[in-house]
């Protein structure tokens, strides 16, 4: 029975000392693990031209235009609070449109525009079938993109 | 726990229960994939795209159970040295390998539509692929040594150092930010699912229960059997030694 306990503690202790190393480890490399920085994140801390960056938000409402070569999309990523241009030559995935989430790869070009390589839409959390989505809509109870974010935690 | 700790008594337990857990699970999973791909609507933005959630989440959710279990198992195999821990280690692992392979497979497949790629770093995604070499590690230890009781326990060790990735695949979304959405269903405010699709969800999480349940069992079992019949023939090759001209 002694030994039992024994070997117990010894275990609770080593995954105690195991989970806060990992915590400590983790939350040193805080910065490098988001997979995307906001609009204001990156109004705080401008990277410089050339260095890649994913830039995640909501696509501002009435900012989708096409350019005038005809391919280039240039839309404004907002985080509500601050937003950022980004031009985007390419294809753009089903669930791209205003006022839906997305992450974009690219970086700023020599003349401070944010150039994207890559669109990539976010889908958020809801699941709802189109009958109850139009009738929340209706009501006026629909909060559009509310729950894509989560960047700074807060609840919808 | 010890009732069941002589594995003849729990051989008889098994014989007696797999054959209803197997019809049962055949059931819910008929219920379950009748009401998940005919009776459930379509999402007002994925569209049909949708049904593959209810292959992925409750895949998602065995991974991360069979991992829970496979850390208990191997807890009390360390600590309490309980006959059946290290068998049921050992038959739950590829098992949850499986499951954490479908959930991997379905969510690129979904990916691909929805987020416009198959696959991206992000910290869901990633820890979710080490709970998958978590399990190969822990099917790999096993094997790896002459002397099983040695492989058990080094398998056990790294399927307990393993456990800490559990809390972070399931806060990444919430800790940092990620592509993949935050939860849906456990939740503080309730879950964010129309009840719809809410009640086929739970309908596919319980005949994926069932399964894992009857597939552990049922591997446990041939599992004591493959043993026994080892002694037998370990038995019988120390008598053939010894006899007179052998």
């Amino acid at each position: 029975m002694k030994r039992k306990t024994l070997r117990l503690y010894l275990l609770v202790i080593s995954l105690a000392l195991l989970g806060i190393a990992t915590a400590l480890v983790l939350n040193a490399f805080n910065r490098e693990l988001v997979f995307f920085f906001s609009p204001s994140d990156i109004a705080a801390e401008r990277p410089a031209a050339g260095r890649m960056i994913r830039l995640g938000g909501l696509v501002e409402v009435d900012s989708l235009s096409k350019l005038e070569d005809g391919a280039t999309v240039s839309f404004r990523v907002t985080d509500l609070s601050s937003s950022l241009d980004v031009a985007f030559r390419g294809v753009l995935p089903d669930l791209f449109r205003e006022g839906q989430g997305v992450v974009v790869q690219g970086a700023f070009n020599e003349s401070g525009r944010f150039v994207a390589t890559e669109v990539l839409a976010k889908h958020d959390e809801n699941y709802l079938p189109p009958e109850v989505a139009k009738a929340l809509k209706a009501s006026g109870r629909w909060q559009e993109g509310a729950a894509t974010m989560g960047t700074d935690g807060s609840e919808p | 726990m010890h009732r069941f700790a002589n594995p003849g008594r729990f051989q008889r337990l098994a014989a007696r229960l797999l054959p209803w857990l197997k019809g049962l699970t055949a059931l819910a999973f008929l219920a379950g994939l009748y009401l998940a791909l005919l009776a459930s609507p379509p999402d007002y933005q994925q569209g049909e795209t949708v049904r593959i959630m209810y292959v992925h989440v409750p895949a998602a959710w065995m991974a991360l159970f069979a991992y829970l279990l496979l850390g208990l198992a191997s807890a009390s195999a360390l600590v309490w040295r309980h006959p059946l821990a290290d068998v049921a280690a050992a038959a739950l692992s590829p098992v949850g390998a499986a499951f954490t392979f479908i959930a991997l497979v379905t969510g690129a497949l979904w990916g691909k539509p929805m987020w416009g790629t198959y696959w991206v770093w992000d910290a869901r995604l990633t820890s979710f692929l080490l709970l998958f070499f978590l399990y190969l590690g822990h099917m790999a230890l096993l094997g790896a040594f002459d002397d099983r009781s040695r492989g058990q326990r080094s398998a056990a060790v790294l399927a307990l150092v393993g456990l800490i990735n559990l809390p972070i695949i399931k806060f990444s979304v919430d800790w940092w930010n990620t592509l993949h959405q935050p939860a849906s269903v456990a939740r503080f405010d309730g879950p964010s699912i129309d009840p719809s699709m809410l009640w086929p969800l739970f309908t596919m999480a319980a005949a994926f229960h069932l399964y894992l349940l009857a597939a552990v069992m049922e591997r446990m079992r041939t599992q004591l059997l493959a043993a026994r019949l080892r002694t037998q023939r370990q038995a019988r090759f120390e008598t053939w030694q010894g006899e007179p001209g052998a």
